[in-house]
């Protein structure tokens, strides 16, 4: 799974990225400057989370204009793998590569802790291995991540399956308690129409290893490796 | 043509707002009971040069439309003035600005804030 990572001024996950998908997963990495231009070396695109462009004006508005995003949305338009977690998703928000958008946490505090996901699709590129109704535990870290759309967008996300996590109780009951941000309908990630791209809030980067407390992240790339092998069949 | 565009970028009412609702409580805390709603929202101010008003207008939308502010969940509105020849660096908004018509064409003050005893206007 050649894998690109792309580093804007502010990101700061990328590392974490890297380390969990060439140490971790021993799949080839490299990282993507934001003014680059060509991905066609690659198969799977991750944006990673952070403070792109100190998050002047919006999350991810300025980045979604930074060169690199013009490849990324042609990239994905022809169908690659594309992954944005936390900041990430903010920017494919804002290049309207996928719907809704995140606002300041309902709490208006920071939130760093670990959360529970509920899987609630297993047909997007990024969860193909897990089963409708999984449970997995992977940590939060923002300030922004309260997503939000209109009544006719969130009808049309849902009965299309593009909602792909929730927040849920550990028992995996979806309830209030168990939503970190004020998100509507608990919604942690979502996919666009062809599932091959998908946005969350959550950072499955940092739970690829038992010693970090949790290898449930491991689902979300692996999904992505075979992905890619079933289209290449 | 100069002109001075304020921009005010403002979460549409449909979209809860947690800043607002804190600064609200807040508000409550030191006794403004009255208060029934705070919003919170972003104020620029984008200085340009265009050939007239109307092309001036059209710009500050297009930047609003693609930059300025996300439609998904946020309205903007546009307050357009002229800023030279007249010096209206005093003007408040929600106020009408000194009269321009009849204003001495005085290039001489036109870089200082002419606001009355409002310490000084915003920097040009």
């Amino acid at each position: 799974m050649k894998t690109g990572i792309v580093v804007f001024p502010g990101t700061w996950s990328d590392r974490d990225c890297a380390h969990a998908v060439s140490e971790v997963l021993g799949q080839p990495a490299r990282y993507v400057d934001h003014r680059e231009d060509s991905l066609d070396d690659l198969e799977l695109v991750i944006l990673p989370g952070g403070f792109s462009y100190g998050d002047y004006l919006r999350c991810g508005a300025i980045a979604r204009f930074a060169p690199v995003m013009e490849a990324v949305t042609a990239f994905a338009n022809r169908g690659g793998l594309v992954l944005g977690i936390c900041n990430g998703f903010q920017i494919l928000q804002e290049a309207r590569l996928l719907p809704g958008a995140l606002l300041r946490n309902a709490s208006c505090e920071f939130r760093c802790e670990w959360v529970n996901l509920r899987v609630e699709q297993s047909e997007s590129a990024f969860t193909l291995d897990c089963r409708p109704g999984q449970l997995l535990r992977i940590p939060i870290s923002h300030g922004e991540g309260n997503f939000f759309a209109d009544p006719q967008t969130l009808e049309t996300i849902e009965g299309n399956g593009q909602v792909v996590f929730r927040y849920c109780a550990p028992d995996g009951r979806v309830t209030n308690d168990a939503n970190p941000n004020g998100s509507l309908r608990n919604i942690a990630g979502i996919a666009n129409a062809r599932g091959n791209v998908v946005g969350m809030m959550p950072h499955p980067e940092r739970a690829c290893e038992a010693l970090l407390g949790s290898v449930d992240g491991l689902e979300v790339f692996r999904s992505a490796i075979h992905a890619l092998r079933r289209v290449a069949v | 043509m100069r002109y001075r565009a304020e921009v005010f970028v403002t979460l549409k009412p449909v979209v809860n707002d947690p800043e607002g609702l804190t600064i609200r409580g807040g508000l409550h805390a030191l006794g403004f009971d009255s208060i029934i709603e705070v919003r919170a929202g972003k104020y620029l101010v984008v200085t340009l040069d265009e050939v007239d008003t109307g092309q001036a207008r059209a710009r500050v939308e297009e930047m609003a439309r693609q930059l300025l502010a996300n439609a998904v969940i946020e309205d903007y509105r546009i307050e357009l003035k002229p800023e030279s020849p007249s010096p209206d660096a005093g003007d408040r908004r929600g106020q009408s600005p000194s009269p321009v018509v009849g204003e001495p064409k005085s290039s001489g003050s036109r870089d200082f804030p002419r606001g009355q005893g409002r310490g000084g206007g915003l920097p040009a």
